[in-house]
């Protein structure tokens, strides 16, 4: 579960802001994440509400995952002070078909919940999602 | 035409035959990604919207430069570039419906009424009455004491917009009674420190800061755009200048002050009733009421008029309830009791009367008589704390003269100094000597003038006042002496 932990250190250091990160691992059934990566939250503005992820990041992060032979099969970030549901802006901004979004729901600075999400190829809707978490 | 390496990430890779790199040629941004569309036909979808334009939650790089920067899609490649396509990764929270309707200003978000359920089911408030809230706006000046939990219950129930004018950094003795500070916040201007506060409270409001201290020039300029505007000041230059600008602009202008343990509350609002000048035309002789800095103050005391004013401001913006017009209410802690005077708008007020000579804003500094003779005290008759600490060490003999209250007296003192409050000064005059070297002094400077002005007055020729007072000695001689 190192994995895990490593999440919820990371929402809870930018508590009270939402916190985001890569998901690295391999395509499977269930997806196997192995490791995680923070990413820095660039969202320009309302970062307790809002995070986003600089693109330069997202290749370089790619870039070394294919290095050591992973991929990124999708990110986290966290809701502080609400449900780790995807909000509308979520699925607006956030949601590509194929990458899994892991929501870690931190209240108070105390880790509250976490789910992960994907959507479906039509971009119509979110399920839940079975991942593999694995501490290596 | 170059030869270009395209990089799929993963998500598009299913929608183009499982690879993550393709090749294609292309002279620019645009004709490769059309090739590549033309090759997959399921990735245009995800790349380009309805209207045929590159998705705005895709980016695109050629090598490391996001095309934005470019050319955009007439960027040219050559060979051996790399186009990257990288899926924009961003969400947050709050949903897109809420940010929107929080910027709206003719609807609530759910987070909203959420938040202010209990003002909602109120049938005095409702729906009607919050969103007249987030529409109306208000201007407290100072960020002190008063200023403190009116900001904050304004914040909290939804004004949408919010002044605050204050030039003040946060000091040890704030922290008794301004309660939206902490220890670690000492030094730091109130008003950034107050706006993150605020803003952690209510992230739906818009919180705007003046760095400034409310002058003739710039005071109509800046309550002009506020619905009604709040005094939380302490001294009388800015009361009476907050007043009048008020009466000129016909704004409500939501007045409380407080001392030692007692405080008073009003509205003042011209078009409905008095104005403060009505209720003083004038301002106290400079040094007669002393300020709470001077006299004290009870910590909780700026709690309570802060919060009844708030409560009128509310209902002001509201338009519910008996406003504080023309009454003016008075809170004694000691015996837990308040009064009600009342308030008679005066045919004779200069401002608000029906004869104004007041028809813009002066000099309140000058009205206040802080610049006035009572203060002015000529060079010769002055004396700086290091001048006085050489005239004592040389053994020169002179007569210290303390003219503040005894409560301060018994936090600090000057050695072998003669304690004889102001209101004191006159009755015993006859235990000074016109023979000694009388050197005057108080906390800054300012009573101890009147004082000396006042000794010379009577024919003590060798008197002088200490500049700067007590705290100039504090400051500049005696670093270990407490300051209050």
């Amino acid at each position: 579960m190192a994995d895990v932990r490593s999440i919820e250190d990371h929402a809870r250091e930018a508590y009270p802001e939402e916190c985001c990160g890569f998901l690295l691992g391999t395509l499977g059934e269930p997806k196997a994440v192995r490791a995680t990566r923070r990413a820095a939250n660039v969202a320009p503005e309302d970062r307790p509400r809002r995070y986003a992820i600089d693109p330069r990041e997202l290749l370089a992060a790619d870039r070394e995952a294919s290095r050591a032979g992973q991929e990124i099969l999708g990110f986290y970030h966290s809701h502080p002070d609400h449900p780790a549901r995807p909000s509308d802006f979520d699925l607006g901004h956030a949601a590509w078909p194929g990458y899994s979004y892991v929501i870690l729901s931190i209240v108070d600075r105390n880790p509250n919940d976490l789910r992960a999400w994907l959507m479906d190829s039509e971009r119509r809707s979110v399920q839940a999602e079975t991942l593999s978490i694995i501490g290596e | 035409m170059g030869r270009v390496k395209v990089l799929i990430p993963t998500p598009l890779r299913q929608y183009a035959g499982n690879q993550d790199v393709l090749e294609v040629s292309a002279d620019d941004v645009r004709a490769a990604m059309g090739a590549l569309v033309r090759e997959f036909d399921q990735l245009r979808r995800h790349l380009y919207n309805d209207e045929g334009k590159l998705r705005n939650f895709v980016n695109v790089y050629v090598n490391e430069e996001d095309i934005r920067y470019l050319q955009k899609e007439a960027t040219p490649v050559h060979d051996g570039d790399t186009i990257s396509i990288v899926p924009s990764i961003a969400g947050g929270s709050l949903s897109a419906m809420d940010l929107l309707a929080a910027r709206r200003k003719d609807a609530l978000s759910p987070q909203e009424i959420k938040r202010y359920s209990r003002h909602l089911i109120l049938p005095e408030v409702g729906m009607a009455g919050q969103l007249k809230l987030k529409r109306s706006s208000a201007l407290v000046v100072g960020a002190g004491g008063l200023g403190n939990p009116l900001t904050t219950y304004l914040a909290a129930a939804g004004v949408g917009r919010i002044g605050i004018v204050d030039f003040d950094v946060i000091d040890l003795t704030n922290l008794q009674r301004q309660v939206a500070y902490t220890t670690k916040d000492i030094g730091r201007p109130k008003l950034e420190v107050l706006k993150e506060r605020l803003q952690g409270l209510n992230p739906h409001l818009d919180v705007q800061t003046y760095a400034t201290r409310l002058t003739s020039e710039n005071a109509l300029d800046i309550l002009k755009d506020y619905d009604v505007v709040i005094d939380g000041t302490d001294n009388f230059p800015t009361r009476y200048l907050v007043n009048d600008a008020s009466v000129l602009l016909g704004k409500p202008n939501v007045y409380g002050s407080i001392f030692r343990f007692e405080g008073q509350a009003s509205v003042f609002w011209a078009s409905k009733g008095p104005c403060y000048r009505c209720l003083y035309a004038e301002p106290p002789p400079p040094g007669l009421v002393p300020s709470c800095a001077e006299g004290g103050v009870l910590g909780v005391l700026p709690g309570i008029i802060g919060s009844v004013q708030a409560i009128e401001a509310l209902k002001i913006l509201l338009g519910k309830g008996d406003v504080l017009v023309g009454r003016l209410l008075v809170f004694d802690a000691m015996r837990m009791r308040f009064r009600e005077l009342k308030l008679r708008k005066s045919p004779d007020c200069p401002v608000c009367g029906p004869n104004p000579t007041v028809k813009e804003l002066i000099d309140y500094e000058e009205f206040c008589g802080l610049r006035g003779p009572g203060e002015r005290v000529s060079e010769e008759y002055q004396i700086t704390v290091q001048a006085l600490k050489d005239t004592i060490e040389n053994d020169g003999h002179v007569v210290l003269l303390d003219v503040r209250e005894p409560m301060e007296w018994e936090i600090a003192r000057l050695e072998d100094a003669v304690l004889m409050p102001v209101a004191q000064v006159a009755a015993r005059v006859n235990e000074l000597s016109t023979a000694d070297d009388i050197v005057v002094y108080c906390k800054s400077g300012i009573r101890s003038a009147r004082i000396t002005n006042f000794l010379r007055e009577l024919g003590f020729r060798k008197v002088k006042n200490l500049v700067g007072g007590i705290d100039a000695w504090a400051e500049f001689i005696d670093p270990d002496m407490p300051t209050y």
